[in-house]
């Protein structure tokens, strides 16, 4: 009973909170928005039983991708209500495609049965007596070793492609160049000079 | 007690408001952006939903993975959308096609 309470709670807060995230005005407010949702379903997901994928959500969406979209959206200077001139205009459409997507959706489940589905031939069966972290990590670090060390490539290719995109030399910034201090030499920075008696000053 | 059926009419409304969000904010790519991780938590649920249900692992593997695409998507959207503004100051979208080359 607690834990239907629990879902319908979260779903609705979920479900509340993504409608705010398309129809905010302000793009920070959307993020914030954004960060309930994904804590709402995470939730979600801990009444599942998917504690690793739920504690996930948090760390990579709300730790990072969330705080990523609010670094960016704070970092440009945009005028976010020209933006918004063709909100109304699109919104028949929107809502069109919306609906028809949503009556495709409610056909698909209303027609799905688990009929089909062999029980027996489940690729990775839960087992009771362990933590579903200790199984995921068992799953992943024998079965899926070469997914995750794809997960990992895919991760690495995005960092260095962000890098690569958004890195720029600036002309005009004096920046500390490390091999130029190391090639410098005691005779390129310094002269010595023997000027005559009372020579050499300025008075 | 709660059925697949819960998730699944969650994660449908979570996906619909998610094709709704980039069809209705077409000038304001981060919103955009924000839609799609939208659609991809809908994703999520119901792979995590179905594990449940089938009490099969799988599904929560697959859906780690995509956690990781979806981060990595956000990362490269978002560097585009930096230089993209860098060049030429504003975020609109809807003249992106005359950007050649």
């Amino acid at each position: 009973m607690i834990q239907l309470i629990a879902f319908y709670l979260f779903a609705t807060i979920v479900i509340a909170s993504a409608a705010m995230v398309i129809f905010a005005r302000n793009p920070v407010h959307s993020v914030m928005w954004l960060i309930l949702a994904f804590f709402n379903a995470a939730g979600l997901m801990l009444l599942a039983g998917a504690e690793f994928i739920a504690m996930l959500l948090v760390i990579v969406y709300v730790g990072a991708v969330a705080v990523l979209f609010l670094f960016v959206v704070m970092m440009l200077d945009i005028d976010f209500a020209e933006l918004r001139a063709g909100f109304v205009r699109y919104l028949p459409l929107g809502a069109l495609v919306a609906i028809i997507l949503a009556a495709g959706l409610v056909f698909a489940v209303g027609a799905w049965s688990a009929g089909g589905v062999d029980l027996a031939a489940r690729a990775a069966p839960v087992v009771s007596d362990k933590s579903n972290i200790q199984q995921i990590g068992e799953l992943l670090y024998t079965k899926y070793i070469f997914l995750f060390e794809a997960a990992g490539i895919v991760l690495l290719v995005a960092m260095i492609g962000a890098i690569v995109l958004t890195h720029r030399q600036r002309g005009g910034v004096r920046t500390q160049n490390i091999s130029a201090q190391n090639r410098r030499r005691p005779e390129d920075a310094t002269r010595l000079v023997d000027p005559g008696v009372g020579q050499g000053m300025k008075l | 007690m709660i059925s697949v059926g819960h998730y699944l009419a969650v994660s449908a409304v979570l996906f619909t408001l998610g094709v709704l969000g980039i069809f209705i904010n077409r000038k304001n790519i981060i919103v955009i952006l924000m839609a799609i991780e939208l659609i991809l938590l809908a994703v999520n649920i119901n792979l995590v939903a179905f594990s449940a249900a089938l009490n099969d692992l799988v599904g929560q593997v697959f859906s780690m993975f995509v956690l990781t695409v979806a981060a990595g998507e956000a990362a490269i959207g978002l560097a585009i959308l930096v230089i993209y503004f860098r060049g030429r100051g504003t975020i609109a979208v809807d003249d992106a096609n005359r950007m050649k080359g």
